[in-house]
């Protein structure tokens, strides 16, 4: 019994460290998107602006769906060990090599072909990996204890962003941004920190064994042979496949997008919050969140999976507007001057070529926060007059109703997350598991999730007056899988995946 | 709860075709070779819309399937999904 509990807690390490070292791969591009733009995507050169589009949206869009078929089609033909070794060495090395691609200065437009192949590989990569560790996990816990053993692959897309986050602040904190900008400068350090992590954790996934369910149909001959057509040209499956979509991984997908990544650039770009601030503001929430992936996957054993996601959807879709709201309102500086008060003022006035008054004034508020405001006035006609208020810095008593409100989001987060992965595990047959349940959770989070911020954009420009109007999207989404989840869906959990 | 499954499935047949005909108006309506935005990108849009059209025609069959009451009863069991 304790040899068993202890092989599967190498089996659960395994994974989940693997899975985590491919989030926090992913995530590194995204983080630093401004600065490799700049060494890698000029602007002014319409080439490289294609290859930098496409870096960014087909690698979530497109890739990610297609390495879910690729890898999952593998994964059901060969197993779940190698494939998901597979994944891991492509998405480690091709992390590596965008760190080791010299600039556009360099070597000209070879460097954004580059970046844009490992960015498309990285892509195609995460696209593998999840179903692998989820199927893999999933397929060696006991019936009662499958959603609390799969809720440990559920944390690492949150730990991946919390290292990534970590390890970017920790290298920018140590480096003048100058170091950190150069061409060969500290926003390579975390790529190339890659292959230290993939090294180890291919190491340990070497030393496992294929997953008992899938080493048992090999041996009986029982394997697919033709997984891509048995999982979506058969209607018993292919319409478990389009309820797995709609019903639950497309309103996971975008909670999951909108608390851990709409609110950081929401607390960043519309609220102008500092940089330091707005990061650990969420590196605080995620640290808090992070175990209730965990107790939800327990409580799923207990309850069922539904009710647990459909309600982290139900509290988003209730609660967005009101929370960031509380973002907005806040933040506002003016309200600052009037009710806190300020203690001094240094204001710096230039005048540009292009008869601007520039007003750059540094304020101190009574209760420790700061902001910048850049005022903008032209000097032949009263008509023109902008202040806007930049690198804000929260008081403290501010900064932790933050971390709490951001923490309500990741707490949806873990809701709508914790307990899919057993979910999806049980909705489908093990001869075509890693393919039927890939495809639906990447089609959920990358393109619904990974559009939130294009619709937010979208709705933004088409209706300006309103900040909130980008919720929308998220809103709308989570509604109709609530609907839908609610309606089509079972509650009781498969006590027998052995099939 | 049949019956609502059944005819919500007409609700999901026509919401496909609505979600692509909003999507090409906003393409048509944002996408501007001169702005910068990406809005504006109509290489986006072709990726979106690309990759959406799938997925709704996925929906108008999930639509078309619960018409035809293939979700009458919730899936309990991988092993009825079992396609061998």
């Amino acid at each position: 019994m304790q040899n068993k509990t202890r092989q599967i807690w190498k089996v659960i390490t395994a994974s989940s460290v693997g899975t985590m070292i491919e989030w926090y791969d992913f995530y590194i591009f995204g983080m630093l998107a401004k600065t490799i733009s700049l060494q890698f995507f000029p602007e002014g050169n319409p080439t490289a602006a294609l290859l930098s589009t496409l870096a960014v949206f087909a690698a979530g869009f497109i890739v990610r769906p297609f390495g879910a078929l690729f890898f999952g089609r593998l994964g059901d033909l060969i197993g779940r060990k190698y494939t998901f070794l597979l994944t891991l060495v492509l998405m480690g090395g091709s992390t590596f090599l965008i760190g080791l691609v010299p600039s556009y200065k360099t070597i000209g437009i070879a460097a954004p072909v580059l970046v844009l192949l490992l960015r498309l590989i990285q892509g195609l990569a995460l696209g593998g990996e999840y179903g692998g560790a989820a199927t893999y996990v999933a397929e060696h816990a006991p019936a009662n204890k499958r959603g609390l053993y799969t809720s440990f692959i559920q944390t690492t897309a949150t730990l991946g962003l919390f290292i990534a986050l970590a390890v970017i602040l920790l290298v920018k904190s140590n480096l003048s941004d100058l170091e950190f900008n150069a061409e060969w400068g500290g926003w390579r350090y975390p790529f190339w920190l890659s292959i230290l992590l993939v090294l180890i954790s291919i190491y340990i996934r070497l030393k496992m064994k294929e997953s008992p369910l899938f080493e048992k149909l090999k041996t009986e001959g029982k394997t697919s042979t033709n997984p891509l057509k048995e999982s979506f040209a058969k209607k018993e499956n292919f319409k478990m496949v389009l309820l797995a979509l709609f019903g639950a991984v497309m309103g996971q997908g975008v909670v999951w997008y909108t608390g851990q990544f709409y609110a950081q650039n929401f607390l960043e770009t519309k609220c102008n919050i500092e940089f330091e601030q707005s990061r650990t503001i969420l590196l605080w929430a995620i640290a808090f969140a992070t175990p209730f992936f965990v107790f939800w996957g327990w409580l799923s054993d207990k309850i069922g999976r539904k009710w647990i996601m459909l309600a982290g959807m139900f509290l988003a879709i209730i609660t967005y507007r009101p929370i960031f709201k509380t973002f907005i309102d806040k933040t506002n500086v003016a309200v600052w001057s009037s009710s806190i008060g300020i203690i001094n003022k240094q204001e710096e006035i230039k005048i540009s070529t292009d008869s601007l008054k520039i007003t750059t004034t540094q304020l101190n508020f009574k209760n420790g926060a700061k902001a910048t405001s850049i005022e903008n006035v032209t000097i032949d006609s009263n008509g023109f007059q902008k202040i806007e208020y930049k690198n804000k810095h929260l008081s403290s008593q501010t900064y932790w109703e933050f971390v709490a409100l951001v923490f309500c989001l990741i707490f949806y987060v873990t809701m709508v997350y914790g307990p899919i992965a057993a979910f999806l595990v049980e909705l489908f047959a093990t001869k075509i598991r890693y393919t039927s349940m890939s495809l639906p959770y990447h089609i959920g989070n990358g393109v619904f999730g990974g559009l939130v911020p294009f619709i937010g954009l979208l709705l933004t420009t088409t209706y300006p007056t309103d900040p909130l109007v980008g919720l929308w999207y998220p809103i709308a989404i989570a509604a109709l899988c609530f609907v839908i989840g609610s309606i089509y869906l079972s509650n009781k959990i498969d006590k027998n995946v052995d099939d | 709860m049949n019956k609502l499954k059944k005819y919500l499935g007409i609700v999901w047949l026509c919401l496909a075709p609505a979600i692509i005909y909003f999507l090409i108006k906003g393409a048509t309506a944002n996408i501007d070779l001169a702005g910068k935005k990406d809005i504006n990108n109509p290489v986006i849009w072709i990726i979106i819309i690309g990759i959406f059209t799938p997925i709704a025609i996925g929906l108008m069959i999930f639509g078309w399937y619960a018409w035809k009451n293939e979700f009458e009863k919730p899936p309990t069991n991988s092993a009825k999904n079992n396609v061998s």
